[in-house]
């Protein structure tokens, strides 16, 4: 059985005055893949994941992310994704419920569909005695599982998590890949950058981004073997020389 | 000792961020402070660096009191806090003479103490702080931190967000500054980075776990572990966590962890239970406890 691809891109290219951010990316993910997205700070991986969910205009080079067209149809995109990064997550002055049936409205699900998620996702997570608590007052570790599970809403396609795990305890990061795992599993394909190397052998496949390119991309098992080494800590440091 | 802190607690409002920490670092010691967001690192950094006074305990630096003698302290002590705290306006070397001046010396006085690092950065030494890559302005900050030759050196998470070539050439540059006699007290999230200190302190919610060596610390886990892998992750979780014998199991790389409950573990009897749940190319294998496990297992 052949998996339908949700993401494609071709040549995919975005230049900034004369530097070349992303230079001329091409790969595919299929549906229920964890696809790792690796590089060096700098290397080009947001401009590229912008790229990817409509909020930036390629340069040149082609790209269809759940069926849409990344030049002329962003808001559909938008509407087949999640989104989920470190630094924006949820708002800290409402609370559990609030920012359930908040996100909910704008992903435009119904009132009775927002209350029926609000009550499965409150029951999964445990949340019950705090769902009437301000976000802002839960540890790091709880307000990045609710946020990913958020994310997960209007049951998108595809969900982009950008550092989802950083500074969490390991417990919890751990507890948040049985999540990513339990998703990828029902379907939903997961696109997720990270700086911690044993994160990337989580992934289905993992894709290098050095200087705008994509250096190396394969399951985490032909990696290691490709380069000799015994981690993919080790692979990225042979492939990703810092160079500034 | 160049650190020592003895029952010192901190709360905000009703927020306990550390409660009776006690350690020393001794002189030239590596020491690292390892534990997730939240933990109290930040708190212990700021009172250490006397911009913030324990609600109780005492606490000394170079020698000197942290209330007490706070003047002393900052001529002797190097900080690079979490955020980046440069002046954004002001050039790369703007910015290194500034913090000279401040601290009564001049960049040449000290030129061999940041020389190395200084290198990297000197090609963009005309550009403003603000428009540094996120590499660069980790290279400035430590240069700015050390130009006065400090005793100790406070580095609060440097390498947080940053991308592991960065954090291994971070890391070599510490190893150098130590072997000039420099103290340094350094935290971070990530725990493969615990293996380079010479002891650390792990530490969660305000408390810490342990103080050892990362040799010790990794060897008194008390359980063997496994490494398991089959063809499909979530289902061999979700397998492992309902068999009746688990003691724990968590995702590691391209394996979980697991260990059993019983003394006597036969790997035969794990592997036709996961047979029988229909996993498929099932490896089992023990494996050496890392500081990972160690934090999960004394964080439990």
């Amino acid at each position: 059985m052949k998996k339908e691809n949700v993401i494609e891109a071709n040549q995919l290219t975005k230049t900034f005055g004369d530097f070349t951010a992303v230079n001329a990316i091409s790969f595919e993910v299929k549906k229920g893949e964890i696809f790792g997205f690796l590089g060096a700070n700098g290397a080009g991986k947001t401009t590229a994941m912008k790229m990817l969910i409509g909020i930036s205009k390629p340069s040149s080079g082609t790209a269809k992310v759940a069926g849409f067209d990344v030049y002329s149809q962003t808001e559909s995109i938008k509407k087949n994704i999640g989104y989920m990064s470190q630094k924006f997550a949820l708002y800290d002055d409402l609370t559990v419920k609030e920012n359930i049936t908040f996100f909910g409205g704008i992903y435009g699900l119904s009132r009775k569909k927002i209350k029926e998620k609000r009550t499965q996702l409150i029951s999964e997570l445990g949340l019950e005695n705090i769902s009437n608590k301000l976000v802002g007052s839960l540890p790091l570790g709880w307000k990045q599982k609710l946020s990913f599970s958020v994310s997960l809403l209007h049951e998108p396609k595809i969900v982009f998590l950008d550092e989802p795990t950083g500074g969490v305890d390991p417990i919890t990061r751990r507890h948040f890949w049985e999540m990513i795992y339990k998703a990828a599993h029902q379907g939903t394909t997961i696109f997720v950058t990270t700086h911690y190397m044993d994160e990337a052998e989580y992934c289905d496949r993992v894709s290098i981004m050095v200087e705008g390119k994509i250096e190396a991309l394969d399951t985490p098992k032909k990696l290691k073997e490709q380069f000799k080494v015994e981690s993919m800590n080790d692979v990225f440091l042979k492939l990703a020389r810092n160079i500034e | 000792m160049s650190i020592s802190l003895s029952n010192i607690s901190k709360s905000y409002k009703k927020v306990k961020a550390v409660q009776n920490i006690s350690f020393y670092v001794k002189p030239g010691e590596l020491f690292g402070l390892i534990g997730p967001d939240g933990g109290g690192k930040t708190t212990i950094f700021r009172i250490l660096t006397t911009l913030l006074i324990p609600d109780s305990g005492t606490a000394t630096v170079a020698g000197f009191d942290v209330v007490k003698d706070y003047k002393a302290i900052r001529k002797s002590v190097g900080y690079m806090p979490g955020r980046f705290s440069l002046y954004q306006d002001l050039t790369v070397e703007e910015n290194l003479t500034f913090f000279a001046t401040i601290f009564g010396t001049t960049i040449e006085e000290n030129y061999d103490l940041i020389e190395d690092i200084y290198v990297q950065i000197a090609p963009f030494k005309d550009r403003r702080a603000g428009k540094l890559s996120g590499g660069m302005k980790q290279k400035l900050a430590l240069c700015c931190a050390l130009i006065h030759k400090p005793k100790v050196l406070f580095l609060d998470e440097p390498t947080t967000g940053v991308d592991p070539v960065s954090r291994k050439e971070f890391w070599e540059m510490l190893k150098r500054l130590q072997k000039k006699g420099i103290t340094i007290l350094v935290s971070t999230p990530y725990m493969d980075e615990a293996a380079l200190c010479d002891r650390i302190a792990l530490i969660q919610d305000g408390e810490i776990l342990d103080i050892d060596t990362p040799n010790a610390i990794v060897s008194k886990f008390p359980k063997t572990i496994y490494n398991v892998g089959a063809n499909n992750m979530y289902k061999l979780i979700k397998a492992l966590q309902h068999y009746e014998h688990l003691y724990s199991v968590f995702p590691f790389g391209e394996f979980v962890h697991y260990t059993d409950k019983r003394d006597s573990f036969e790997v035969v009897d794990l592997k036709s239970y996961l047979e029988k749940e229909g996993l498929t190319d099932i490896h089992i294998e023990s494996t050496q406890a890392n500081i990972e496990d160690a934090f999960m297992e004394l964080a439990k």
